[in-house]
């Protein structure tokens, strides 16, 4: 009988195998041989590309260097989002390994936030964490921890500490026995789509708009808004969904992703005539839409406790 | 816990039930009959219907209420025909009963009521003290009455046989009519009110209530002899009263309350387990002169009560020694009137034994689920009552959760997950007692009908539906009139124990209808169990669930076997098989690093001066170049201003044991060296929380780097420790080889959450457990749980498992010719409250539970049921300390010793589910080979209930591990110990000693003959071979190699003695079947192993091998 836990063995233990390419227009002194590496999915592309940095510095002079950044196919590669969304999200269909270009220049100031460094990503998976907290807990849990925990978070997710991270992060997954789940699933849906539709309002429904201050997205998240509704030529992603949803229903069935989907997104399950089906995809698997959701925020959510889902449209072929 | 149930009869007479893991009330399975009283108790619910005669509802169980009749065949020898039916004319009958007194032909033994049957016919019992008799069971003797003997000798002159029939106890889960007998003086009217109680009084016999009832002249009457085995009982007695009484209760100890018509309460006192009907009354005046007491309701330690003004009183200092109490006090909880809802009174603690509110039951009916009963009354609150006390030491936490509740009391709020109140709480009992099952009882009532609705007034919605006077539950109110007959609406709640309940009277907003709004008019918790940790889903209104998805998420396997579940595990390993497979040789992103764990810890130093002392300790956890994880576990200390470290590789780590004590939070720490040495590393963290986590991350990393994870195999050996504590192994391939057998110190032992007392394993992996309080457990195929929380423990299969046991304290006196026994010893005596040896002192005040984890759940109460007996009291003589004891005082007895008993109980969290609802002793399971055909056949398990029952559970197979039911096999005595074979041959062991065989029993006809006896050995044959290998053997498995394992004491190793080792014996082999020798693994406190499930090497044949004259496991206690 396989156990629930292997679910989160394998989600944490996913590896992408990538080929780093030198931007073809970067100055070095000699060639860049293209660099290999296997990318856990989980994580965020500047917190594990020290050495893919220091393989293309080596080979480039000091003065030609400024803040590195990545790109597949001309989208720049948002660092704050888990690498596993973003493969899913722009290239699960292409071939592997997954060949993103690495630049040291002209950084796209409005596609892109800066990651001066670590401190940077820390800060920013923690307050996923919180918000993520806020939605299931109403912060109770990450709130009683103490620093030395959020430390061993952190520490676990930097470090690839799978026990190191689970130790602590299982208090995060669990809800009063009374209750049959989270208060909030912490959720968010990614889209690529062809034509820019403009921004999904956040609505919540008026019997909850209390609770819409749980949404507050503090301080940082409503920068990073701000920069991804200038509508750019480059990037045909629309921002993501997020939205109040409970794991169960009013009348005490359990939510499952179909309703999620239902109620958040319905052209994502149900496209109109002549659009091409989409996949639902997390963690690079397309969960059936029958999945209770609280199942799948226990055990298919990043380590920033967030579930993130891409919609993406099926392969042609 | 297991399911309880209230009692509760709606305004129409309906009776229906509320389970405590349901949330609707249920009609009862009889519903023919209208009620107006009941009395529930957890096997049985006695009630007055509407025609006034008395009902007892039988719960039904899987094993069936029998009775024994036996009748003696006399004969006696004469010269001309030999033994003959012709006996001398001074003899007794030719057919008699055990005395000869009493003439009892065969076919003059009658059924005593139509509720039972006969099971089958007479037959000649063969059996004589345990051994078989020869030509028809006949024993001889010289004369009549005399020492009987099995064999025939010269001077035999009489002889008897016994004759042997058995009736069933057949009118269970239906209403079963008292025989009322026509005799007008016995039964000169009708009855009124009825109690149940005194099921705690003593356990002798099995299953004792008292039954009291009132009739409609006032008059009290005791049911006689009502017990398990005679739920019906013998006959009404009359008791003597000072005056008319209208109503009585019983609590589930020895307090009897009962109201007199003037007002007054009546009080038995001297109510005992020798004497359970008690000896006099003594009255006690209302707590106004003008306002008597209407209604009383008693629990173990309190009594409730309801005066004619409609007040709720609570009477402060009632205990056995004081049954009458002190004084009362009133309740100030506006009590309304408005609705006849149920009501539970919550905060009842040991120490605030009336409680802090009112809550009222708000469960729909089975048949009105959409609505949601009155929450709207939940503030209305009413009523009253009851409430005991319950115990437990849970008093604490309870206090505290009360304490929240009362701030915010308000209808609508979420209730707590843990209300307060351990209420109800059979096993548990705390300083009130034994309380099984408290019970409220309440109940309300109107009064006529006509009052009613005039008390209802101002609520009462005019409509043009019938009064209430027309309703069919005026029969309800027979007492009324006399009771209150200018009263509106009162309310009388009757409370037996310990948790309240209370009716409303009245509320008619609802003329029409019952079915909007259950009217109740008489609740009965007596058979209801509810603990302060486990409140049942009845007080909040199920806002969410619907009844499937509650199912759902408590029933094991949906989301195991959902198709959502496979796809998704089939996918994550596809994915990694695309995204993975052809790139291992790319570099990781990000290097393994080594990982370290520090706290602060105290370590047993093995030198002088042997005490604990504080270390750091630091775990490092690092990652093989293969994969491979292992860690080492330092130990820094100081040592004469020296600092040093100890290290221990976790991968040569063999077992992780807790040490539980009153006072640390320690755990020893093996490795084979250590196994060897009986001689282990001991640790000790500051609190429970911090051992927890270093036990888990030890385990874990243990396992990690022996590669073991998930669930124990099918072969795996399970052992318990004497504290209850369950470990397993996974067998290695070479461990039963014939050359060179892995050690038993290489064992790698680790510990699965739960508490047990035994275990017993297949290899189809069926698991089941006893724990001390002899609930069966399954197990469930998860692990950890217990102390391991996360990463060490499966996420399902997880379940609250509880068990019970007791402490035992001596009380110890020496006789002086002056006082005659006192507490003063002599100045070489023994402490006068000590332990069983007498070496340690052992006060009531000062003895606490084995550990942190147990908390009290009963005062002290002295055991009765010692070895050797005892007298009344318990008390047990001797000529001195230490002998040997027995039960009545002689002569040459100068001192005697009593053993009080305490109860406790201990919750943890564990991969088993209970198997309810009868408990057992022992049980076996057949042992198999893994090869055998695994098309999901049954497998055979027997068992041995509590009560000697011999079981055999049907159902049982590799996907269903607890089976369905029991089957009952009839025996003619009760058994200790039972044991089945590979060819499904089953031992057993009665309690006189003999052991029994039966023969080749299939899943198909479970019930073969008895077909072998064998004579009275204390032990199995082969016992006595042992003897001489070893004489301290405390436990023997046999697994399906014959592989030979044992738990043995006083096991030497380098450092010290060991008690409660493991045991492999070396060199078992066909033609040796002895073996030649021990290899001692882990020790140190086992207490039980099972290696039945350990076939892992191929049966060298089919298991015919064994000689047949051998159990394959001797699960008595084999003595040596």
């Amino acid at each position: 009988m396989t156990d629930d836990k292997d679910v989160l063995r394998d989600v944490w233990f996913g590896r992408i195998p990538t080929c780093f390419t030198l931007y073809q227009d970067e100055i070095t002194e000699r060639e860049a041989e293209p660099y290999y590496l296997l990318l856990p999915r989980v994580s965020y592309l500047t917190l594990v590309t020290d050495k893919v940095k220091k393989h293309f510095q080596k080979v480039m002079r000091q003065e030609d260097i400024s803040e590195i950044w990545f790109e597949y196919e001309g989208t720049p590669l948002k660092w704050h989002y888990p690498i596993g969304l973003l493969f899913d999200l722009l290239a699960s269909s292409s071939a592997l390994p997954w060949n993103i270009t690495v630049h040291f220049k002209s950084f796209p100031e409005k596609d892109l936030l800066h990651c001066p460094s670590k401190d940077a990503i820390e800060a920013h998976f923690m307050s996923c964490m919180k918000e993520a907290d806020a939605l299931k807990h109403k912060s109770q849990v990450i709130n009683e921890m103490q620093k030395k925990d959020h430390k061993q978070l952190w520490m676990g997710l930097q470090n690839d500490r799978f026990d190191q991270f689970w130790a602590i992060n299982r208090k995060l997954m669990e809800y009063p026995a009374e209750e049959n789940g989270f208060r909030y699933i912490p959720f968010r849906i990614y889209q690529v789509i062809a034509v820019w539709v403009g921004i999904q309002r956040f609505q919540a429904s008026e019997e909850e708009s209390e609770d819409e201050k749980f949404l507050g997205y503090p301080n940082w998240w409503q920068v990073f808004w701000k920069s991804s509704q200038t509508v750019d030529t480059t990037t045909t992603e629309r921002p993501f969904i997020q939205k109040l949803f409970r794991p169960v229903a009013a009348d005490g069935q359990l939510h499952t992703l179909g309703d999620l989907l239902k109620e958040v997104c319905p052209s994502a399950i149900d496209p109109e005539d002549g659009e091409k089906k989409n996949q639902v995809m997390i963690h690079g698997i397309e969960p059936m839409l029958e999945t209770p959701l609280q199942w799948l925020s226990e055990h298919l959510s990043y380590p920033d406790n967030f579930l993130h889902i891409s919609i993406i449209p099926q392969p042609t072929d | 816990m297991p399911n309880s149930v209230l009692w509760a009869v709606d305004l129409f007479g309906r009776v229906y039930t509320l389970s405590t893991a349901g949330q609707y009330w249920e009609l009862c399975k009889d519903s023919q009959l209208e009620f107006k009283r009941v009395s529930a108790t957890t096997q049985c619910c006695w009630g007055i219907a509407c025609d006034n005669q008395v009902y007892v509802y039988v719960c039904a169980s899987d094993v069936p209420i029998r009775r024994r009749e036996e009748a003696y065949e006399n004969q006696r020898w004469n010269p001309v025909g030999g033994f003959c039916e012709k006996l001398l004319l001074s003899d007794r009958w030719a057919w008699s009963d055990v005395s000869g007194l009493q003439h009892r032909p065969l076919d003059g033994v009658a059924l005593p009521s139509p509720h039972w049957e006969w099971e089958s016919d007479w037959y000649v019992d063969e059996n004589f003290g345990g051994e078989p008799t020869e030509k028809g069971g006949w024993t001889y003797a010289i004369d009549f009455p005399a020492t009987y003997t099995r064999d025939k000798k010269w001077n035999s002159c009489v002889r008897r046989r016994k004759w042997i029939r058995y009736r069933r106890y057949k009118s269970r889960d239906i209403w079963a009519k008292i025989p009322s007998k026509d005799d007008p003086k016995e039964l000169p009217d009708p009855f009124n009110d009825l109690s149940v109680g005194g099921w705690e009084i003593t356990e002798e016999p099995v299953g004792r209530l008292s039954v009291w009832a009132v009739s409609l002249q006032g008059k009290v009457w005791y049911r006689e002899d009502v017990s398990h085995s005679n739920p019906e009982g013998s006959s009404w007695s009359l008791l003597d009263t000072p005056g008319e009484v209208v109503q009585i209760s019983c609590g589930p100890h020895d307090l009897l309350w009962a109201t007199l018509w003037e007002g007054q309460a009546l009080v038995r006192e001297g109510i005992n387990r020798s004497n359970p009907k008690g000896s006099s009354w003594s009255v006690v005046e209302p707590p106004g002169s003008e306002n008597g007491v209407m209604h009383v309701s008693v629990g173990v330690n309190v009594v409730w009560a309801v005066t004619k003004d409609q007040k709720v009183w609570f009477r402060r200092g009632v205990n056995s020694h004081n049954p009458c109490g002190t004084s009362w006090i009133e309740m100030v909880w506006g009590i309304g009137c408005e609705d006849r809802a149920v009501y539970f009174r919550q905060g009842v603690t040991p120490s605030e034994l009336s409680g802090k509110t009112w809550k009222a039951i708000v469960v729909a009916r089975e048949c009105d689920r959409s609505h949601s009963g009155s929450s709207s009354s939940l503030l209305s609150a009413g009523c009253f009552f009851g409430d005991e006390v319950r115990g437990s030491g849970e008093s604490a936490p309870s206090d505290t959760d009360a304490s929240s509740e009362v701030e915010r009391p308000g209808p609508g709020q979420p209730l707590p997950a843990e209300p307060l109140d351990d209420s109800k709480n059979p096993t548990g009992s705390s300083a009130s007692g034994p309380g099984a099952g408290r019970t409220a009882e309440d109940t309300t009532e109107d009064a006529c009908p006509a009052e009613g609705s005039r008390a209802a007034g101002p609520d009462t919605h005019p409509g043009p539906a019938p009064t209430p006077a027309e309703l069919p539950w005026t029969n309800i109110d027979l007492k009324e009139p006399k009771k209150v007959p200018s009263h509106s609406a009162a309310g009388f709640p009757e409370t037996t124990s310990l948790s309240s309940l209370g009716l409303l009277p009245l509320g008619l907003e609802e003329p029409y209808g019952v079915d909007d709004h259950p009217l109740w008019a008489w609740v009965s918790g007596g058979g209801c169990v509810v603990e302060a940790c486990a409140m049942p889903r009845w007080f909040t209104v199920q806002a969410g669930l619907s009844p499937s998805v509650q199912t759902l998420s408590l029933s094991i396997t949906p989301a195991q076997t959902a198709a959502w579940r496979k796809q998704i595990f089939q996918q994550l390993t596809e994915r990694t098989k695309r995204e993975l497979e052809n790139f291992r040789h790319y570099e990781q992103a990000v290097e393994q690093s080594v990982w370290v764990k520090t706290g602060a810890l105290q370590w047993w130093c093995d030198w002088k001066p042997h005490k604990w002392v504080d270390v750091r300790v630091a775990l490092e956890q690092f990652t093989g170049h293969d994969g491979a994880r292992d860690s080492i576990l330092f130990i820094y200390y100081v040592v004469h201003e020296e600092k040093k470290y100890a290290h221990i590789f976790l991968n040569e780590v063999v077992a992780l044991v807790p040490v539980l004590n009153e006072t640390k939070h320690s755990f020893a720490l093996y490795t084979p060296e250590r196994t060897r040495q009986r001689w282990p590393v001991r640790l000790a963290a500051a609190t429970e929380q911090d051992m927890n986590d270093w036990l888990a991350l030890l385990s874990l990393s243990c396992c990690e780097s022996r590669k073991v994870q998930g669930r124990p195999s099918p072969q795996a050996i399970w052992s318990i420790t004497c504290k209850g504590d369950i470990f397993v192994s996974e067998p290695s391939p070479d461990l039963e080889a014939h050359e060179h057998p892995l050690p038993c110190d290489q064992m790698f032992w680790r510990q699965i959450g739960g508490h047990l007392r035994m275990v017993e394993a297949n290899s189809q992996g069926v698991v089941w457990g006893i724990g001390y309080d002899h609930t069966a457990w399954v197990y469930t195929g998860g692990y950890g749980g217990g102390c391991f929380q996360g990463l060490a423990s499966s996420t399902s299969n997880i379940y609250t498992q509880s068990d019970v046991k007791c402490v035992h304290i001596y009380e110890n006196q020496r006789w002086n010719p002056v006082t005659g026994y006192t507490s003063r010893g002599l100045p070489t005596d023994r402490y006068m409250w000590s332990d069983a040896s007498g070496l340690q002192e052992c006060t009531k005040a000062g003895t606490k539970p084995p550990s942190l984890q147990w908390a009290w759940v009963s005062d002290w109460f002295v055991d009765f049921s010692v070895p050797g007996g005892t007298d009344q009291e318990g008390w047990q003589y001797a000529s001195d300390f230490p002998a040997s004891y027995h039960g009545s005082k002689t002569m040459k007895d100068f001192v005697r010793r009593r053993c009080w008993a305490r109860k406790c109980k201990l919750v943890t969290s564990g991969p088993w589910l209970e198997v309810p609802p009868i408990t057992l002793r022992d049980v076996s399971i057949i042992p198999e080979s893994p090869d055998a055909e695994r098309s999901g056949h049954s497998i055979a398990l027997w068992a041995i209930s509590d009560k000697g029952d011999v079981l055999c559970r049907l159902g049982v197979s590799a996907l269903n591990p607890a089976g369905s039911s029991w089957l009952h096999v009839g025996t003619d005595q009760p058994f200790a110990s039972i044991s089945i074979g590979a060819c499904y041959q089953v031992w057993a062991v009665a309690r006189d000693g003999s052991a029994f065989y039966r023969g080749s029993v299939y899943p198909s006809q479970p019930a073969g003959n008895l077909w072998y006896r064998q004579g009275i050995t204390p032990s199995y044959p082969q016992g006595s071979s042992w003897e001489h290998v070893s004489n301290n053997v405390c436990r023997v498995s046999v697994g399906p190699l014959d592989q030979v394992w044992v738990i043995a004491n006083k096991v030497q190793g380098s450092h010290s003695l060991s008690r409660g080792t493991v045991c492999h014996r070396t060199g078992v082999q066909p033609h040796e079947p002895k073996g030649h020798g021990w290899d001692y693994g882990i020790g140190g406190g086992w207490d039980h192993i099972s290696v039945r499930a350990n076939a892992t090497r191929a049966p060298r044949s089919s298991s015919q091998e064994q000689e047949p004259s051998a159990p394959p496991e001797a699960h008595g206690p084999v003595c040596c």
